[in-house]
């Protein structure tokens, strides 16, 4: 069960800021708020779903976790463990605990590297156990993932792209982590291997207790996978509550219309999709205000000129709205 | 608007038979696309679903003649009112293509020309088949980027690629497919690379534009939440074959086929009527590689319900019900 009393990892206020370069002399001319202000907590064993479209800086939030962009402010602390942005370089006793599987399976593996030493690379690094200990916890790696051990000298390219997703699970639990970054782990899979994933996803943090930051701009994914849901408009989270609140009873505008987006899957619950284009912005070029409003309906005065905070409304569910 | 029980009784616009597409690999050649029929009516949409490799985008390519240099159709027909579009030569095919039948592609960003405005490119297609004076023309291409419901189209058709947004480079690649009127359209992935919110205006779009023009479509996906809100028609191809066809009511009502039924567990989607289920049906294995299928039935290996007859013997794809073809033989003895 999920512990919210204690959260595993907090995160408060995180933001990434991209300087925009120009000229002979790459002049700073303006910058990017990829992550503008991020705060959130995942408790032991917990799913939190970040969904958002292109652009809404939810990859990039995973990254600054890692440490794999630079924060360029806030605080991510993990329990029992110091605030790890204020560091110069983030410790490996914090990275032990984390880990991440990106989307795509073909580039986050190394081609020339066989599967044994892709895997067993975490564990060459933070120098744990002895290399007989390291090739057999390679062989347990492998079956848990549901893979044939017997395959730990093929290279990646000798997999298909289901089979290259689990190697890239298996690199991310050599170290035994706490927390697991999921960026899109099945956008660039096929639905029926996609089906697979994100079983073996559910079975192992059953089996090992661990909490995921599930990124996906897959509705359907989302609701399956996660206990709660942060949904996320450049680069801010609008609206954040358990599964059950935001898609069933969304309060954010935005929720609103992504919830109103998606097919439904029946050919008698057809939608009458409006073929109007709407104003949508990016985080180039961010909307004063609320940065929603260009494409709210409910938009007013207020919205033009203040950005509304991230209010709990009810039952664990925040929203970021004037009219809500 | 033109009338739709007229249109039930009206030629097909587009009839395949029996096609068969082969690639020249370096061992020679394998089939991708085999024994594939198909035919759409002025006012319909058959959408053709699958995941990759399973010869979608193939079959797709054919019925333009826009098979790469590696690819040929070893066998079969396509006839477009009725022509016999295989045997013409490349002037009637030019003549042909982007006038009577045009395509819409997954990633509008590499199918426009970057060194063309977006005018520029929709008028140039327009004087390829119609008389018509470079003004005219781009007037004309400002007309239908008005249809598409591009905003501020004149300021639009002045612009490059570049300069739009994913979702209204889309509309601009559906206002270049539609500048001629044709009569045929095929899309190809046409909502895949886009956004939730801008796919729901496409995918409106698209379905209003046909209401008005009444032409015939097929639209090639790997989405079930898509040919759920747009189709008319629907085949499931696996492995380079047609594996069921009907309706798409019958299709989500009553799936026969056990890949498409793995294919509708394995979403996991809003419109689940059972309470969420904790795990989600998956279909175990890969699809099998083209140039190495299995000797019976090419979902053999992965069915559940596969019998010694189905890993020897290719089952026919035949009528099973009304309107309702798939191609298993377990679906008999049950």
């Amino acid at each position: 069960m999920p512990d919210a009393a204690a959260p595993l990892l907090s995160v408060e206020n995180l933001k990434v800021h991209f300087a925009i370069r120009s000229g002979v002399f790459q002049r700073q001319v303006g910058e990017v708020k990829a992550v503008d202000g991020v705060s959130f907590s995942i408790g032991s064993g917990e799913t939190l779903g970040l969904v958002g479209e292109s652009g809404c800086g939810k990859s990039t939030t995973g990254l600054a976790l890692m440490g794999l962009v630079k924060a360029t402010e806030g605080h991510i602390a993990m329990q029992g463990a110091e605030d790890v942005t204020q560091m110069r370089s983030i410790p490996r006793s914090y990275r032990r605990r984390m880990q991440i599987i990106f989307q795509d399976p073909f580039s986050s593996l190394n081609p020339r590297q066989k599967v044994r030493d892709i895997i067993r690379a975490p564990l060459d690094i933070h120098g744990i156990g002895t290399v007989e200990k390291r090739r057999t916890e390679v062989a347990k790696l492998m079956s848990l993932v549901g893979l044939r051990p017997d395959q730990a000298d093929n290279f990646p390219h000798q997999f298909s792209g289901g089979q290259r997703q689990r190697i890239g699970i298996a690199r991310a639990l050599a170290l035994r982590p706490d927390i697991i970054v999921c960026d899109e782990p099945v956008s660039a899979l096929d639905v029926s291997v996609q089906a697979q994933i994100l079983n073996l996803l559910a079975d192992l943090q059953k089996e090992l207790g661990l909490s995921y930051l599930f990124i996906s701009h897959d509705l359907g994914v989302v609701e399956h996978v996660s206990h709660r849901v942060a949904v996320m408009y450049l680069g801010k989270i609008v609206e954040t509550g358990s599964k059950e609140a935001i898609f069933t009873n969304p309060l954010h505008p935005y929720s609103e219309l992504l919830l109103r987006s998606a097919p439904a899957h029946d050919p008698r619950k057809r939608h009458k999709f409006s073929a109007v284009s709407d104003d949508i912005p990016s985080a180039t070029r961010k909307p004063l205000g609320c940065a929603f409003h260009t494409r709210c309906p409910l938009a007013t005065d207020i919205c033009r000129q203040a950005e509304p905070q991230l209010e709990l409304k009810a039952d664990g569910q925040s929203v970021a709205c004037h009219h809500r | 608007m033109q009338d739709r029980a007229m249109e039930k009784t009206m030629e097909p616009a587009l009839a395949v038979s029996d096609l068969n597409v082969e690639i020249l690999g370096e061992n020679g050649a394998f089939p991708v696309v085999s024994e594939m029929s198909l035919s759409v009516r002025p006012g319909e949409t058959v959408c053709i679903v699958g995941e990759s490799g399973c010869g979608k985008s193939m079959t797709a390519l054919s019925l333009l003649r826009l098979l790469p240099d590696s690819a040929r159709v070893a066998s079969g027909s396509i006839r477009i009112h009725g022509e016999d579009f295989l045997a013409m030569d490349r002037r009637q095919v030019e003549n042909l293509r982007g006038d009577k039948i045009a395509m819409i592609f997954q990633e509008p960003l590499s199918a426009l020309n970057p060194v063309l405005t977006i005018g520029e490119q929709i008028a140039e297609s327009v004087r390829q088949h119609r008389r018509l004076g470079r003004r005219e023309a781009f007037a004309r291409a400002v007309k239908c980027l008005e249809l598409v419901q591009m905003p501020d189209p004149e300021r639009r058709a002045r612009q490059y690629p570049h300069e739009l947004s994913g979702g209204m480079r889309q509309r601009a690649m559906i206002a270049l497919a539609l500048a001629c009127e044709p009569k045929i359209i095929i899309a190809d992935e046409p909502t895949t690379a886009l956004d939730v919110t801008v796919q729901a205006q496409i995918l409106g779009l698209i379905s209003d534009l046909q209401k008005r023009l009444g032409t015939a479509q097929i639209l090639i996906t790997h989405d079930l939440g898509v040919v759920a809100e747009i189709a008319d028609r629907v085949i499931v191809m696996y492995a380079g074959r047609r594996v069921e066809e009907c309706s798409v009511y019958e299709l989500f009502d009553n799936p026969i086929h056990p890949y498409t039924i793995g294919l509708m567990g394995a979403v996991p989607h809003r419109d689940r009527t059972e309470a969420a289920p904790e795990r989600l049906t998956d279909i175990p294995g890969t699809v099998p590689p083209l140039w190495d299928l299995p000797k019976g039935c090419a979902f053999a290996p992965r069915c559940p319900g596969a019998s010694a007859r189905c890993l020897e013997e290719r089952p026919p794809f035949i009528e099973k019900k009304p309107g309702h073809f798939a191609a298993c033989w377990e679906h008999d003895n049950a």
